[in-house]
């Protein structure tokens, strides 16, 4: 078991090793799991600071996960309470709709959200792309479960002393769910920072890469340059690595609970 | 009276569009008129350089020129074969979801190896793994020809090799989510259905056909239908990967629909393609609701 746990890191422990290693080591066989040379600063220095910084694909990265993080808990948040908490008559109908959206395949959409986006003049834009990932039928249906397990007595209780429902969302409902929302807002934030398909298509200019575009650019230009890639490969990862192993109860229960993938 | 209630109702009314109202301007601008707009344009002749007058209605040609189109089913096959994987990782995310339950220790830390490869990006694993693979001095081949294996696979490199090896990764990257819920689905499973078996003296292969598969067939169920569908869209692993290539061998529907739309232009082609998977990916869903029927103990 524990062997087979190696087996299944080997391909991180070779990406993580050849990053300190001078080029003409990394394909050295037997391979040198410990590095025999280092080279990881000359190395982590040319991929944040050379000629295609990852600086600031991070910045871009950063700015898109979080605000599309924050927009889509928003969005979701509020639907979600819309749908659980709101008896209005449209209400179960709508839910359906939204609910059926989920099964179309983001890919057979493309074309149009891209001439829609074009004719907007959204295209090209960060804001675009935070748009793109901000309607989540997944965190709205996530979140309901979680708002129909709100007994209606604190809504109740609190319209009979004059809140309004914008006011019970924000004072005693928001409050009550914030564990799905931190479980949602992670995914979405990992989610969002791997999300490679829609900047691909949506993004142009190089300023604006995310730090995907800026991976895969980097490692067509530097070609040969395994050790620089690997660096740059293990910059795009270990974010995210840090932020699921200190969210990571959040995200498994996320994950068996809605059994979400997306 | 009766006329503070009506206005109590229309204010509740109010609330409600208010507070679906955001999600439900973003579901229909960026999803529902897309879906649209697909099949509308699945039935044109476009071009994007054409401009809107270049537009022409062709009918069902894009289609029939689809079914006609090599490249189009070579890649359909592909998707087909693509399938395989969901099975495979299914079976060893169960199995070492089976095992890394009955232990004590070290619980979370499997959970976390076993999801390193799902939370990470894919483009950064494709690029390690494009190395790993690499012909000549890739670590792979070197073990391969260190242990005997003069003539070792190109792997991605090699037309009859290249989809084996996407999809050899994909499972690596897949294992992890199946292990979680599979995972989640263990522990709901009561105690004392095991403790009954053991009464009657039943073995451990026994327990795990008559108790732990029947009772994790919802479980299975849903992993089956997500995997399934998620098969059909896998794009970022061949798009970093291959690029649909050598020869095709990795190109997949998804793919295809990204290089006439995206790189030959061609929209109404494109859309074609769209439609089709759209409609693969309902026919999935729909089948499998019938059929979960049959075999899913709830």
């Amino acid at each position: 078991m524990f062997a087979l746990g190696i087996l299944f890191l080997l391909p991180f422990i070779w990406m993580l090793s050849s990053s300190f290693k001078p080029e003409q080591d990394v394909f050295n066989y037997p391979i040198e799991w410990i590095p025999k040379h280092w080279n990881a600063i000359a190395n982590y220095k040319e991929v944040w600071m050379g000629n295609h910084p990852f600086s600031a694909y991070y910045w871009n990265s950063i700015k898109v996960s979080l605000l599309t993080t924050l927009l889509s808990c928003l969005v979701s948040a509020l639907a979600a309470y819309g749908f659980s908490k709101v008896q209005f008559s449209a209400g179960r109908w709508l839910f359906l709709i939204v609910l059926a959206t989920y099964m179309v395949p983001q890919q057979a959409i493309l074309v149009p959200q891209f001439i829609l986006y074009r004719w907007v003049g959204l295209f090209d834009s960060h804001l675009g792309l935070i748009l793109l990932g901000s309607f989540s039928v997944l965190g709205t249906f996530m979140l309901r479960q979680f708002f129909m397990g709100i007994h209606n007595e604190y809504i109740e209780s609190a319209k009979i002393d004059g809140a309004g429902h914008f006011r019970t969302f924000f004072t005693i409902a928001l409050p009550l769910v914030r564990p799905a929302v931190a479980t949602y807002a992670i995914l979405r934030f990992i989610w969002t920072w791997n999300d490679y398909q829609n900047p691909l298509i949506f993004l142009r200019t190089d300023k604006l890469y995310t730090i995907q575009l800026g991976i895969q650019k980097f490692s067509s230009i530097n070609g040969e340059f395994y050790s620089l890639i690997m660096a740059g490969s293990v910059s795009a990862i270990l974010p995210l690595l840090i932020i699921f192993i200190i969210g990571q109860k959040n995200v498994i229960e996320g994950i068996a609970l809605g059994g979400v993938k997306g | 009276m009766k006329q503070g209630t009506g206005k109590l109702r229309l204010k509740e009314e109010l609330a409600g569009w208010l507070f679906v109202g955001p999600m439900l301007i973003g579901v229909t601008v960026l999803t529902l008129i897309p879906i649209v707009a697909t099949f509308f344009l699945s039935f044109t002749d476009w071009n994007f350089v054409a401009g809107l007058d270049g537009l022409k209605m062709a009918g069902f040609d894009n289609f029939t020129k689809l079914f006609r189109d090599e490249v189009f089913l070579k890649s359909l096959r592909n998707n087909a074969i693509f399938l395989l994987t969901v099975p495979v990782y299914m079976a060893l995310a169960l199995l070492l979801a089976v095992l890394i339950n009955k232990r004590v220790y070290f619980k979370s830390f499997f959970k976390v190896v076993y999801f390193m490869p799902y939370i990470s990006s894919v483009v950064a694993v494709a690029i390690v793994w494009q190395v790993l693979f690499h012909p000549s001095s890739g670590p792979v081949n070197q073990f391969l020809r260190s242990i005997g294996f003069n003539q070792p696979p190109m792997w991605i490199a090699d037309p009859n090799w290249a989809l084996v090896s996407v999809m050899m990764i994909s499972v690596w990257i897949s294992i992890g989510f199946n292990l979680i819920v599979y995972l989640a689905g263990l522990q709901s499973i009561p105690r004392d259905l095991y403790e009954a078996a053991d009464i009657d003296g039943a073995g451990g292969w026994a327990k795990f056909t008559n108790i732990t598969l029947p009772m994790l067939s919802p479980t299975s169920f849903f992993l089956l239908v997500t995997g399934i569908i998620s098969s059909f869209k896998v794009f970022d692993l061949i798009a970093t990967l291959t690029q649909g290539g050598p020869a095709r061998s990795t190109s997949v529907m998804v793919w295809y629909l990204y290089e006439t739309a995206f790189v030959n232009l061609r929209i109404g082609y494109a859309s074609s393609i769209a439609a089709i998977l759209f409609l693969c990916v309902l026919a999935i869903t729909g089948l499998q609701w019938i059929g979960q029927k049959k075999w899913v103990n709830y």
